[in-house]
């Protein structure tokens, strides 16, 4: 049994940048648990013989010449953006004061 | 923020051995960022040269630069490193607004290149070897401007703004084993590794690793132990230190901070820490152990890079001579010392002093004239000697009239004086400003006759033997002609004319 704690969740949460519920991590925690449980069977049917994949295809070396091809404008980089200033995007304070 | 009181440096060498890790990142050369084809012009205005792959927006798909491979196998090779036979890309995840994409595309567990080292040669000549854990291919971040605090820091800012022109930059990490064994001479072994790392990159024309526009930075991490211990201490990471000179003082400064913290009976947090260029100290960035969560994994979107054999063979076959060998070699063909090579290399003229012997000039005028004359010009006008507008052939050519007799030092000056003001190639400078040497007996004769008659003391002195007098006179027909008499020949008609034996 993987096993996959409250803690756990409150910390993916955290790197994550999500606020979740107190009610929301345990929600998550087990939900999470059958998700990795279920992963786990994998291990069980792949034996020695078949190598970890992270890929589904058989490609290597798919790589394209070093050409300049043509960028977005400043504008259109920006049209997304919820806030912006000086032609660059505009993100909230990083650090606090401490 | 805690203010440490420093331990002494020989103190702390007395109690402890330094162990350093060096982690150098090089943003190399290419046209095109490492995973899609914005240029990587600099000087761009702001997020002029992004797309979607490189904003992370949703549904784009990176590629990889075929250069950017390359380049790192080459790094790879003149680091003698082994290279990869396979290996993958990862994501490393982390949240800050740097990188659109919340995660930053490198590699992990599977280095291109791996198991190297690199000699580095100290200012009194030893040879140090620096042991290379692992280069690795990634991409560089966006650059963030803070706004509302104090000098653009962030800490206090109100807000930040982000330029992504250099997101997705290739960007090669070259992290070195602990190096452990250098003693007292531990800031040096830094520097001159760093100094050296650069020399290589540039030779292998991957990058013009310009420190001071941070095309190439360095990462100092450091710990002392006990002398005699085999488990190292706790490290601290002192980030993005940017010149040879900082990259020696850092690691200094650090050896002092962990020697006060740990003789006064305290332990090293591991942590980065921040470097300031103003007094050379060092102050807590963020704990470590928070920030290394990155949750890496292999990088669903891009397949893995398998180098095939013949290509690095390939590629090892076309290496440079190594810059250290290079200079070595140099350094004998020129008959110079060591201590002399050094300051040729640190002034940037390697290169120049090397393609002027080959246009023609011998080694001592070539290095007098690069080491002296333009060496001060450069440096008068706050620009590297490469950026002068003189090229090594001109400067040749004006070896030559000197060698010659065309020209002497003084006229020569005159002449490097036109052609770096843009007056045209050194004939045409000496042809318009009228610097030809006079050493036609015709023409001198009268200006020597004049000196003879106007210093009749000295000419008396001559006549009776004292021969070193005549230096006088020269400078007498030096000054009435400005300096474009052959001095050697005036001398010869003085002596010829008051009848004495040279």
């Amino acid at each position: 049994m993987p096993g996959i704690t409250r803690e756990e969740v409150a910390h993916l949460a955290r790197l994550s940048r999500l606020e979740l519920k107190a009610e929301e991590l345990d929600h998550f925690a087990e939900q999470l648990d059958v998700i990795i449980g279920a992963v786990a069977r994998v291990s069980d049917v792949a034996a020695e013989d078949v190598p970890p994949t992270s890929h589904p295809l058989p490609l290597t070396n798919v790589m394209r010449p070093d050409e300049v091809r043509p960028s977005l404008t400043p504008q259109e980089a920006l049209s997304g953006a919820p806030a912006q200033e000086q032609q660059r995007f505009k993100v909230p304070q990083i650090l606090g004061e401490d | 923020m805690t203010v440490t009181e420093l331990v002494s440096y020989e103190d702390a060498l007395a109690t402890f051995e330094p162990v350093m890790g060096l982690e150098v990142h090089v943003e190399l050369g290419t046209k095109t960022k490492m995973f899609c084809g914005c240029s990587t012009a600099l000087g761009a205005e702001p997020n002029s040269q992004t797309c979607p792959t490189c904003l992370g927006l949703p549904g784009s798909l990176p590629v990889v630069n075929a250069a950017g491979v390359e380049s790192a196998i080459k790094i790879g090779l003149a680091l003698h490193c082994e290279i990869a036979e396979w290996c993958r890309f990862a994501r490393k995840n982390y949240f800050y607004p740097d990188m659109p994409k919340n995660f930053q595309t490198s590699q992990y567990d599977e280095p291109i290149a791996f198991n190297g080292y690199l000699d580095v040669q100290l200012e009194d000549g030893e040879i140090f070897r620096v042991e290379i854990e692992r280069a690795h291919m990634e991409e560089d971040t966006g650059k963030s401007t803070h706004v509302g605090g104090a000098t653009g820091r962030i800490h206090g800012a109100s807000h930040s703004l982000l330029d992504y022109n250099r997101a997705g930059i290739p960007l090669i990490e070259i992290v070195t084993k602990p190096i452990t064994g250098a003693g007292e001479r531990a800031p040096e072994v830094a520097k001159a590794y760093v100094a050296e790392l650069r020399e290589l990159i540039r030779s292998l024309g991957v990058s013009e690793a310009r420190m001071e526009m941070g095309q190439m930075r360095c990462d100092v991490n450091l710990s002392l132990m006990p002398k005699g211990a085999d488990r190292f201490g706790t490290r601290s990471e002192t980030k993005n230190v940017n010149s040879l000179r900082s990259v020696e003082r850092a690691t200094r400064y650090e050896i002092m901070r962990h020697a006060a913290v740990l003789t006064s009976g305290g332990t090293i947090v591991q942590e980065t820490r921040h470097f300031h260029e103003d007094d050379g100290s060092t102050t807590s960035g963020r704990i470590k152990e928070e920030a290394e969560d990155y949750r890496y994994f292999p990088e669903p979107d891009l397949v893995p890079v398998a180098p095939a054999r013949a290509w690095v063979e390939e590629l090892r076959k076309g290496l440079p001579e190594l810059p250290r060998v290079r200079r070595n070699r140099l350094r004998e063909e020129w008959g110079v010392s060591q201590h002399d090579m050094q300051s040729i290399l640190n002034a940037g003229a390697v290169d120049l002093i090397e393609a002027t012997i080959e246009a023609g000039a011998d080694s001592a005028a070539a290095r007098k004239w690069w080491m002296g004359e333009l060496a001060r010009r450069a440096n008068e006008e706050g620009v590297a000697l490469s950026a002068l507008p003189v090229t090594p052939a001109q400067v040749a050519r004006i070896a030559a009239l000197v060698a010659d007799g065309s020209l002497n030092d003084k006229l020569a000056r005159q002449v490097f004086e036109g052609v770096l003001a843009g007056e045209g190639e050194p004939d045409e400078v000496v042809e318009k400003r009228g610097l030809k040497l006079v050493s036609d007996d015709s023409a001198l004769g009268t200006a020597v006759d004049e000196a003879i008659a106007a210093n009749a003391a000295i000419a008396d002195k001559i006549r009776g033997g004292k021969v070193a007098a005549a230096g006088a006179l020269v400078g007498a027909v030096m000054k009435a002609t400005r300096g474009q008499a052959d001095a050697a020949r005036v001398r010869e008609l003085i002596l010829e004319k008051l009848g004495v034996e040279g």
